[in-house]
């Protein structure tokens, strides 16, 4: 266990209730897991492993069953659903395989979105924003709408929409899934510096190893057991 | 951007359904402002006049005309004051065919009995004294273009003259204003006077279709409608007497329940209206299920999502009630201009009240379930499509 963990998870259990039937994903005695403040740690593991269940627990998406979730030294599983989605907006980016973006609104606006939440002035939410899109190179695109942008670039903003409320851990579900390998490695390499410069716990969920060679750490999960296997960062 | 500003992006995001769903909602609200006015015109009818007349008529129709031989009688009922009587004469301008409200009364009784009708004395006594004499209202002489001193030809489609001809000459001697600006709004009518009618005419004689009863300060109008019924009970002329009002409002429906058409009509509409618009909200959540699954990530509330999906209903109705409601303010001005003021089409404040109740009413109906569904997405499961 350790004391500067960003994630601490504590013997967590997981089942879901599918019609009559409970799936345990995360069975008991439970999952353990110390993330610490600053690692990029990616998740492998087959599917049905418990890889995404686990990154809804981290990311205060879901609550565990059973144990205990910590983020940033909060208790996360004790929270309220109003508690949680305020927690999220503060604490959490979101990056999805598949942008999750809104179609109906240009680049900036989607990375604006988030902080509407906040009371940030309209002058101080359009600088942010601007930073953000700089920081994905993405500038000269902000007022074009998903649709008139290519996979790659729409994943930039969704990844400028994950840091532009100046989140400690970004959580990413296969961020690289629907890209081909030259995109990948650049949206990889983002994350990365994101990492090494601006000090991003970052939790990424893969099923390509490639893509996992970029974290610091990765750990396997199957049938929802945990098994680290350390690469070179 | 704001979070309307979202909200209107989200409406636009199939801008040929929001399209026709508002002009729909912009549709329905328009006949909503019209009927709902042209019901109002029918309820309160003559919400300006006052309780101090009754109106005595046939029990079975005020077309069934009654006898003059009452006057006496109805003027020693205590409480009564005055007592005017009307026939309806039914007249049309020859000139370019204009229907035409023309009564037979008494002119010196009238004038007693309507202080509302307003005149010079000597038109007054000019009308009396012409057996041919007409008086008409300031809206009707303006729009028909009268003079005082000129023959009005009118014809009748109901009383023919005693030598069998339906054309009338008349003597247009006065023309009447009202004391207020309600009254003057119902300066439309003729009067010619009654003896001569009722001489000439081949039809009726020393009849006439109703009684205007002026009340005594202080008199128990509803005591004094019992009383003249009651003394009119089983005989060949039963009466049905009534306040100014309800009477005016009775004469008003004569083709019918107006009120009740009006209602279904716009139960009708607004019905099929929540159907649409109720759809295209279903529809419209059900496609972004993913989208509000993502706000919630991103840390909007339940109920922020819900408030989100509840104001686009409200937009969408607030927006076609407003451009509704402004559209029958319009056109109702033009049927009233049109008309000359005979068919006048306020489009009050009360309607417009009755519309926001609509409008509030609408996007709880439409927008609640939807917003409701949107509210309890839980997260994983929305994004996971399931």
């Amino acid at each position: 266990m350790t004391t500067d963990a960003m994630i601490q998870i504590r013997n967590v259990t997981k089942a879901y209730e599918r019609g009559r039937q409970k799936v345990a994903v995360l069975h008991e005695p439970g999952l353990t897991l110390d993330v610490p403040r600053g690692d990029f740690v990616a998740l492998m593991g087959p599917s049905g492993s418990g890889k995404t269940t686990l990154l809804n627990l981290i990311g205060g998406l879901d609550s565990p069953t059973s144990g205990e979730v910590s983020v940033g030294g909060q208790r996360i599983d004790r929270m309220s659903g109003g508690a949680l989605a305020k927690w999220r907006s503060q604490n959490v980016g979101f990056v999805f395989q598949f942008y999750n973006l809104m179609p109906v609104l240009s680049a900036e606006r989607n990375v604006e979105l988030p902080l509407l939440l906040t009371n940030l002035s309209s002058a101080e939410r359009k600088k942010r924003v601007a930073i953000a899109l700089e920081v994905v190179g993405l500038a000269d695109r902000a007022r074009h709408k998903p649709g008139e942008l290519s996979g790659g670039q729409q994943q930039r903003v969704a990844i400028a929409r994950a840091i532009v409320s100046d989140p400690s851990l970004l959580v990413c579900d296969e961020p690289t899934g629907d890209l081909d390998r030259h995109t990948a490695d650049e949206i990889l390499g983002l994350l990365q510096t994101l990492n090494r410069d601006h000090g991003k716990t970052i939790v990424m969920v893969t099923h390509d190893q490639l893509a996992a060679n970029y974290a610091r750490h990765t750990l396997h999960l199957d049938k929802g057991e945990l098994a680290e296997q350390p690469v070179a960062a | 951007m704001t979070k309307a500003g979202f909200v209107v992006a989200n409406l636009f995001r199939k801008k040929t359904r929001t399209t026709l769903t508002v002009l729909s909602v912009i549709a329905a609200f328009t006949l909503f402002g019209l009927l709902q006015s042209l019901n109002h015109i029918f309820d309160a009818g003559a919400d300006f006049i006052g309780a101090t007349r009754l109106m005595t008529q046939a029990r079975v129709s005020f077309t069934q005309p009654l006898p003059l031989s009452m006057v006496p009688q109805l003027e020693g009922v205590p409480g009564v004051a005055h007592v005017a009587y009307m026939q309806w004469f039914g007249g049309v301008w020859k000139k370019d065919n204009s229907p035409i409200f023309a009564f037979a009364v008494d002119p010196m009784r009238q004038h007693q009995v309507y202080p509302e009708w307003v005149m010079p004395e000597d038109q007054w006594q000019a009308f009396a004294k012409t057996r041919t004499g007409m008086i008409a209202g300031r809206v009707l002489a303006d729009r028909m273009g009268w003079k005082v001193g000129q023959k009005i030809p009118l014809s009748s489609n109901i009383f023919p003259q005693k030598n069998g001809s339906k054309d009338w000459t008349f003597d247009l001697v006065g023309i009447y204003d009202g004391s207020t600006e309600d009254w003057q709004k119902q300066t439309q009518n003729v009067f010619i006077q009654h003896e001569y009618f009722d001489e000439a005419n081949q039809f009726s004689s020393g009849r006439t279709n109703f009684y205007a009863l002026q009340l005594a300060d202080g008199a128990d109008a509803a005591a004094i409608s019992r009383a003249v019924d009651k003394m009119y009970e089983n005989s060949p002329d039963e009466t049905k007497t009534q306040t100014e009002k309800d009477f005016n409002v009775g004469f008003l429906k004569q083709i019918g329940d107006i009120g009740m058409i009006v209602r279904w009509i716009l139960f009708a509409v607004f019905f099929t209206l929540l159907l649409v618009v109720g759809n295209t909200m279903a529809q419209s959540v059900r496609e972004r299920v993913p989208e509000l699954a993502v706000l919630k990530t991103l840390g909007f509330s339940d109920a922020s999502v819900l408030g989100f999906v509840l104001a686009e209903a409200g937009a969408l109705c607030l927006f076609g009630g407003l451009v509704g409601m402004g559209l029958a303010t319009v056109f109702g001005a033009m049927i009233s201009k049109g008309t000359g003021g005979q068919f006048t089409i306020d489009v009050s404040l009360p309607v417009w009240g009755m519309a926001a109740v609509a409008v509030v009413a609408m996007t709880l109906a439409v927008g609640l379930l939807p917003a409701l569904r949107a509210q309890r997405l839980k997260i994983v499961d929305a994004l996971a499509g399931r």
